[in-house]
């Protein structure tokens, strides 16, 4: 095998195991904070597709995107932590099995 | 094989491998700890696709600013280590299992089949990624995006406060 730069395909694939990974953490934890790193995991994974449609095409718009979605990535981590605090406040745990009281 | 290719295949192994070992860590600090290992080879992955501001931003957003705020929560919870979830098999196990052998393949094919008529990084590239190429586009034809994020942040940080807050 000698190449001389990398394909976009290697980028895709590696995207795909990052966001795999990440799928795996939310559907496995318990932990709200690690569901939410996850959460992050995956939310890079799409990023790195996004940039490498963009660097590939020769489109600005896909970084663009890509400031976008940190800029809710921020919010998110902001909003999500908050949560995380109200609820060890309100049922003194993080463990997301232990809180069922809305679900049927 | 060029130096970019060697770096690009360094990142990966590390990015996977911190990536692996953030979802599998017991211990949230050192989960945490992986996670920014991880934001940071993310980056040198942005520098080899020559995207240079994306690859700041990277480090700036997310190792420092969110990854300081995760941290912080898990020092404030003083969350300790977890124990494992309590195991159901069966059809989840069978469609799991079934999924990631469907990955393998994809991964498996695009690996090893013939390296020819590939797509490859086209020469203007080092050019797009720029903050200046960015700017000029982010503040042309995204500035009413932009400004709405500038909303959307406000929006988050009264909501933050309202959630966390004992008694407002």
């Amino acid at each position: 095998m000698n190449l001389q730069s990398v394909p976009l395909e290697y980028y895709l694939t590696l995207s795909a195991i990052l966001f795999v990974i990440g799928a795996v953490g939310v559907l496995t934890r318990r932990n709200a904070i690690i569901i939410f790193m996850s959460i992050e995991l995956m939310l890079n994974a799409v990023n790195l597709t996004l940039v490498a449609f963009s660097q590939f095409f020769g489109d600005p718009g896909g970084q663009i995107f890509v400031f976008f979605v940190m800029a809710v990535a921020a919010a998110e981590a902001a909003v999500g932590l908050a949560i995380v605090l109200a609820l060890f406040r309100n049922k003194q745990t993080v463990y997301v099995d232990e809180v069922n009281i809305m679900k049927w | 094989m060029s130096v970019t290719v060697l770096l690009f295949g360094i990142l990966a192994v590390v990015a996977v491998a911190s990536g692996i070992s953030t979802v599998m860590s017991r211990n949230p600090v050192a989960s945490a700890m992986s996670l920014v290992l991880h934001f940071f080879t993310l980056a040198g992955i942005y520098l080899t696709l020559q995207a240079q501001f994306i690859a700041a931003v990277q480090v700036l957003v997310y190792a420092g600013a969110i990854m300081v705020l995760v941290v912080f929560m898990i020092m404030l919870l003083n969350v300790g280590r977890e124990e494992q979830m309590r195991e159901n098999p069966g059809y989840r196990t069978i469609i799991g299992t079934a999924l990631g052998v469907m990955l393998a393949f994809q991964v498996g094919k695009t690996a090893f089949t013939d390296v020819a008529g590939r797509h490859v990084l086209p020469p203007g590239s080092a050019v797009t990624g720029t903050t200046e190429a960015l700017g000029e586009t982010l503040f042309k034809m995204y500035l009413f995006p932009f400004e709405a994020v500038s909303l959307l942040l406000l929006v988050a940080v009264v909501g933050a406060v309202i959630l966390a807050k004992r008694k407002i």
